[in-house]
C-alpha cells in the first residue's frame, strides 16, 4: 500500500508537470477544443465506473456505478465528437470554403 | 483468456495514457490537431474495451443500458451550435464531476470502515471536489443559458458564510478520514459540498465565466485524479492530472488577461461595483448610420474587427463572414483581434469565427493585434466593451485599471456597433465612445453588419 501510494504520487506529480508543459504550448486559437478534449480524456473515469456497475456487489453501488457510467459516456462520446467538429471548422485562407 | 487480460490490462492502460499525452501534444497546432483527437479516442476505446473483459464484472446489463443512455445524450450535446459551447462545456464539467462523486460514494459504502487512511483521504477529496463541481457547474450552466440572473448575486457577509460552509465540509472530510466508520457523517458531507458549489457561483457575473469554467475544469480533473488514487489506477491519475493542469493553465491565462487574482474572481463580486458617478459632465458620443460605416470601410485599406460576446449573442458571425468576403474582394486587408477573455469561455470567439468559415490565420492574438492598430484605418468593434476600454490604461480609479486591452483607440477611425450606450457587464463607463475618432452605430450586431454588407454590395453593382 505504501509503495503503491508512493508510485501514485510520483505519477501524479510527473503527469501534472508534463501536462503544464504540453498545454502551455497549445495555441490560444484552440483553447475551446482543448477544453472539450481534456474533458473527453478525463471521461476515462468510465473504467472505474464500469467495474463498480458490473461487480454488482450491492444495489446502491450498482445504481451509483450505472449512473456514473452514463455520465462518463456522455463526456466520452460528446467530448471527442464536438472536438472533432470544431477542429474541422478551422481552415487556412485560400483552402476551399 | 481472463488471465491474459489481467496481465495485459496494465499495458493497455499505459498505451492509453501515452495516447492522451500525444493527443494533447498534437493539439498545439491546427494542422496536427485532428490526428490528436483520433489517437486520443483510439486509446480511450482500447482502455474501455479491455476493462469490459475484466473477470470481476458479473453482468453487462446495466453497463449496456448506461452506454446507451450516455450515447443518446452525448451525441446531441456534441451537435449544439458553437454559440452554445460555453453552456455545453459547463454541463460536461458537471457530468464528469458527478461520475467521480458517484464512484467515490459507491466505494465508500463498499469499503468503509475497512479502508486505508490514505485511500479514504483521496476518496474524501474526490467526493468533496466532485460534489461541489457538480452544483457549481450547473449554476454556471444556468447563468450562461440565462436561466439564472447573470448579474452577480451578492450580500453582506457572503464570503464569511461561503468560507464557513467550505470549512465545515472540509472538517467533515477530515473526521471521515480519521473515523471512516462514522457513516452518518457522509451524507451531510456531500450536502455541504453541494451547497458550497451553489454559493460559490452566485456572486460571479457573466464576464468572469471564462475563468470560472477553466477553474471548474481543473476541479473536475483533480477529482478524477483523486479517483485514480482511490482505485489505485494510474491511468485515471494521469488523465485527471492532464485535465487538472489544463484547467489550471487556462484559469491563469484568463486571470492575467483581466489583471485579477483567483481570490478576486471568486470572492470579488465583480460587476457589482457600480461605477462611481463618473463626473456629472454630459459627454456626447457621435453616432452614425450603417451606410456611413460602409462608406468608411470602403475607403479603408486595413480593417481590424474586434469581436466580443455581443457578436455571439446576436449570432452575427455569418454576417461578419459576408462582410469579410466583400471587403477582402475589394482589396481591403481584414484581420480579427481576439482578446483572451472575449466571450464566455477561453477561445470562444475563435470557434465562432471558424464556424463561419473565416480562415484561422486571420485571427490575431492580443499582442500582435495591438501592434496592428496604429496602422489600421478602421477598428470595427462588434459587441465587445470592457476589453476595449482605454480607461484600463490611463484611469487609476477605474475598476479595470491595469487590465490588458485591445488598443482600438489607436486606429484612425473606430466604429463601435452596440445596442445602446448602457455600460458593459462591469458597469463601467467606456471613454472610448466619446473619442473624436469614434463613431457609434446603434443596433443589433447581426442587423447592423447585414446593413453594412447591403450598402457595400449596392455600391459594388453601380
Amino acid at each position: 500500500m505504501i509503495a503503491d501510494l508512493e508510485t501514485g504520487l510520483y505519477v501524479f506529480v510527473l503527469a501534472t508537470f508534463l501536462g503544464l508543459e504540453i498545454i502551455r504550448r497549445v495555441s490560444p486559437l484552440l483553447h475551446t477544443p482543448l477544453m472539450s478534449l481534456t474533458n473527453a480524456i478525463s471521461a476515462i473515469t468510465v473504467v472505474g465506473a464500469i467495474i463498480v456497475a458490473g461487480e454488482q456487489k450491492t444495489t446502491l453501488s450498482t445504481v451509483l456505478g450505472t449512473v456514473a457510467v452514463a455520465c462518463s459516456t456522455i463526456n466520452l462520446v460528446g467530448g471527442y465528437l464536438i472536438t472533432w467538429r470544431m477542429l474541422r471548422m478551422f481552415r487556412k485562407s485560400g483552402k476551399g470554403t | 483468456m481472463s488471465l491474459m487480460i489481467g496481465r495485459a490490462l496494465p499495458l493497455i492502460y499505459l498505451a492509453a495514457a501515452a495516447s492522451f499525452i500525444l493527443a494533447l501534444k498534437w493539439l498545439s497546432a491546427v494542422p496536427t490537431a485532428r490526428r490528436g483527437v483520433v489517437v486520443g479516442a483510439g486509446g480511450m476505446l482500447l482502455a474501455v474495451g479491455a476493462t469490459l473483459l475484466e473477470p470481476t464484472i458479473a453482468t453487462y446489463r446495466w453497463i449496456a443500458v448506461a452506454f446507451a443512455v450516455g450515447t443518446a445524450i452525448g451525441i446531441p450535446m456534441a451537435m449544439m451550435p458553437m454559440t452554445a459551447v460555453p453552456q455545453r462545456t459547463a454541463l460536461s464539467h458537471a457530468f464528469g464531476a458527478l461520475a467521480a462523486a458517484l464512484v467515490g460514494t459507491a466505494e465508500y459504502y463498499l469499503r468503509a470502515p475497512a479502508i486505508g487512511r490514505f485511500a479514504m483521504g483521496a476518496l474524501a477529496l474526490e467526493v468533496l471536489l466532485g460534489s461541489l463541481t457538480v452544483t457549481a457547474s450547473l449554476m454556471a450552466f444556468g447563468k450562461l443559458q440565462e436561466l439564472l440572473p447573470t448579474r452577480p448575486v451578492v450580500w453582506r457577509g457572503q464570503n464569511v458564510l461561503n468560507l464557513s460552509i467550505f470549512g465545515l465540509a472540509a472538517a467533515a472530510g477530515v473526521v471521515l478520514v480519521l473515523h471512516p466508520e462514522a457513516a452518518w457523517l457522509f451524507p451531510p458531507f456531500i450536502g455541504l459540498a453541494l451547497l458550497f458549489g451553489v454559493l460559490l457561483i452566485l456572486p460571479i457575473g457573466g464576464a468572469d465565466m471564462p475563468t470560472v469554467i477553466s477553474l471548474l475544469n481543473a476541479y473536475a480533473g483533480l477529482s478524477a485524479a483523486a479517483m485514480g488514487f482511490v482505485l489505485d489506477n494510474k491511468l485515471l491519475i494521469i488523465a485527471g492530472s492532464l485535465d487538472g493542469s489544463s484547467g489550471l493553465i487556462l484559469s491563469i491565462i484568463m486571470c492575467k488577461a483581466m489583471n485579477r487574482s483567483f481570490a478576486n474572481v471568486l470572492f470579488g463580486g465583480f460587476g457589482q461595483i457600480q461605477a462611481q458617478a463618473a463626473g456629472a459632465e454630459t459627454r456626447v458620443a457621435r453616432s452614425a448610420a450603417p451606410e456611413d460605416a460602409a462608406e468608411i470601410l470602403r475607403s479603408a485599406s486595413r480593417v481590424v474587427v474586434v469581436p466580443g460576446y455581443g457578436m455571439a449573442v446576436a449570432q452575427a458571425q455569418h454576417k461578419v463572414r459576408e462582410l469579410y468576403d466583400i471587403l477582402t474582394k475589394a482589396g481591403v486587408t481584414v484581420t480579427f483581434a481576439i482578446h483572451p477573455v472575449a466571450g464566455r469561455m477561453p477561445g470562444h470567439m475563435n470557434v465562432l469565427l471558424a464556424e463561419a468559415n473565416i480562415p484561422y490565420d486571420k485571427l490575431v492574438e492580443m499582442d500582435d493585434a495591438n501592434a496592428e492598430f496604429p496602422q489600421a484605418d478602421v477598428a470595427l468593434v462588434l459587441g465587445a466593451n470592457d476589453v476595449t476600454n482605454p480607461a484600463a490604461r490611463s484611469d487609476k480609479g477605474s475598476p479595470i485599471y491595469g487590465m490588458p486591452i485591445l488598443d482600438v483607440d489607436k486606429s484612425r477611425t473606430v466604429l463601435v456597433v452596440k445596442r445602446s450606450m448602457s455600460p458593459g457587464f462591469a458597469g463601467i463607463d467606456n471613454p472610448l465612445y466619446y473619442l473624436d475618432n469614434t463613431l457609434m452605430i446603434f443596433g443589433d450586431a447581426k442587423a447592423v453588419v447585414g446593413e453594412i454588407v447591403k450598402a457595400l454590395a449596392a455600391e459594388g453593382t453601380h
